[in-house]
C-alpha cells in the first residue's frame, strides 16, 4: 500500500509529467488558455491514460514478451492509442452527448499527446505491476491536469496586463512554467 | 516552389521549434548537454526524411480516410529502426536521450510534415522539405543545449570553456532552466523577427 501512496504522489507532485518529465507540453502551452477548457482536457486524457496503461500493460505480457515482439513495442502501442481515442470518442458520444460537447476538439488531439504514450513505456521500463501501472498512469495525468489548470489560472490573469512586444504568446508561457517547475521541486522533500 | 526554398524554409523563415512552436517535448527535455540536443536532432532527421520520401511515394496509394493511421505506422516503423541502430552503436546517447527515442514518433513536426507537406508534394520536393525542418529543428536544439550546457557547466561539448573560477548556474541543467532557457531565446528570437521583418 506504502509502494501505492509513493506512486501516486511521485506522479503527481514530485516528477510532475508536464514541469518535470517534460510530456505533454504541446497541449500544456496550447490549450492552458482558460481554466474550462483545462479541466476538460485533464478529464479525457486522465480516462485515456488510464486505459492506454490497462491495455498496453496486457498487451506486452500477454502478447509481446510471450512471442518475444518487444522491439513492436513502440508501433504496437501508438497504434492502441490512436485506437482507444477513436473508441473512447464513439462511446463518449453515445453515453453523454453533454460531455463530447465540452470535450469535442481535444479527444483526437490526445492521441500525440506524448505524455499518454510516455507513460505506457514507462510503465514497461520501470517493471510495473497491472495495480501500479494503471495508478501511475492516472497519477501522472491527474498531474498532467494540476499543471494545466494552475497555468490556465496565471494565463487568465495575464491577460489584464502589460507584456513587453517580444514575450508574449510562448516566450512568457514558457518563462511561468519554468517558475512554476521551480516551486514544483519544493515537492522533492517530501518522500 | 523550387526544391532549394522547401530546404532552406526549415531553418529561419519556419523554424520548427522558434517559429512554428512544434517538437517542445524533446527540444526541452534531452538539451542539458549539447551533444544530446545534436543527437536527438540528427535522429528526428532522420526519421523525418525516410518518413517523408516514403510518404510521398505512397500519396496517391494511400486512401483519405486512413492517411492519419497509415502515416503513423510508416513513422512508428523507421523511429524503431532509429531506436535499434542508436542502441547498437551510440548506446551512451540511446541512455541518455532514454524515453524519448521512442516518442519521436508522436513528435508533432513528423506527423505535420507528413500532412501538410509529404502528402501533397513530389519526392523530391518533400526531402529537400524533410532535410530542412529537421536540420533546422537539429540546429535549435544544439543551440539550446549549447547556451544551457554552458551556463550550467560551463563547458561546450564537454569542452571546458569558462575556466575552472566559473560558478555554474546549476538551475540550467535542470528542468526549470530548460523552460527559463527556452522562453528566453524565444523572446530574442522574436525581436531578431520583427527586426529583419520576418513575419
Amino acid at each position: 500500500m506504502a509502494n501505492i501512496i509513493t506512486i501516486f504522489f511521485g506522479a503527481v507532485f514530485i516528477n510532475n509529467f508536464v514541469l518535470s518529465r517534460f510530456l505533454g507540453i504541446c497541449p500544456f502551452l496550447g490549450v492552458s488558455k482558460k481554466v474550462e477548457t483545462s479541466v476538460g482536457m485533464g478529464m479525457a486524457v486522465t480516462f485515456v491514460m488510464g486505459m492506454a496503461s490497462l491495455v498496453t500493460w496486457l498487451l506486452e505480457y500477454y502478447v509481446l514478451v510471450p512471442n518475444s515482439l518487444e522491439y513492436l513495442r513502440t508501433i504496437v502501442f501508438i497504434l492502441v492509442i490512436a485506437s482507444l481515442v477513436q473508441f473512447v470518442e464513439l462511446v463518449i458520444r453515445k453515453v453523454s452527448p453533454t460531455l463530447y460537447q465540452a470535450l469535442g476538439i481535444f479527444l483526437p488531439l490526445i492521441t500525440t499527446n506524448c505524455a499518454v504514450l510516455g507513460v505506457a513505456i514507462l510503465n514497461i521500463q520501470i517493471g510495473y505491476t497491472l495495480f501500479e501501472a494503471i495508478v501511475f498512469g492516472v497519477a501522472a495525468a491527474i498531474g498532467f491536469t494540476l499543471a494545466l489548470v494552475i497555468m490556465a489560472g496565471i494565463r487568465e490573469q495575464l491577460e489584464l496586463v502589460f507584456i513587453p512586444e517580444h514575450f508574449r504568446g510562448v516566450s512568457l508561457a514558457l518563462i511561468i512554467a519554468g517558475i512554476l517547475s521551480i516551486a514544483f521541486t519544493g515537492f522533492q522533500g517530501m518522500m | 516552389m523550387n526544391v532549394m526554398s522547401n530546404f532552406s524554409k526549415g531553418f529561419v523563415k519556419e523554424n520548427p521549434v522558434f517559429r512554428l512552436v512544434l517538437g517542445m517535448c524533446p527540444t526541452l527535455a534531452v538539451t542539458g548537454l549539447a551533444a544530446n540536443g545534436l543527437g536527438m536532432g540528427l535522429s528526428t532527421t532522420a526519421v523525418l526524411v525516410s518518413s517523408n520520401l516514403v510518404i510521398a511515394v505512397l500519396r496517391k496509394a494511400i486512401p483519405d480516410k486512413i492517411r492519419i493511421p497509415a502515416f503513423i505506422i510508416i513513422i512508428a516503423t523507421f523511429v524503431t529502426m532509429v531506436d535499434m541502430l542508436l542502441k547498437a552503436y551510440q548506446p551512451g546517447l540511446h541512455s541518455q536521450l532514454g524515453i524519448f527515442v521512442p516518442l519521436i514518433v508522436v513528435n508533432c513536426i513528423i506527423l505535420g510534415r507528413a500532412e501538410a507537406f509529404a502528402s501533397k508534394n513530389s519526392v523530391t520536393n518533400s526531402i529537400a522539405d524533410g532535410l530542412g525542418m529537421g536540420l533546422g529543428f537539429t540546429v535549435a536544439l544544439t543551440l539550446l543545449g549549447t547556451v544551457r550546457e554552458l551556463l550550467g557547466n560551463g563547458t561546450i561539448f564537454s569542452v571546458n570553456i569558462l575556466g575552472s573560477g566559473y560558478q555554474p548556474f546549476k538551475v540550467f541543467g535542470f528542468p526549470p532552466g530548460a523552460f527559463i532557457a527556452l522562453g528566453l531565446m524565444m523572446a530574442l528570437m522574436n525581436m531578431l523577427a520583427k527586426k529583419y521583418k520576418l513575419e
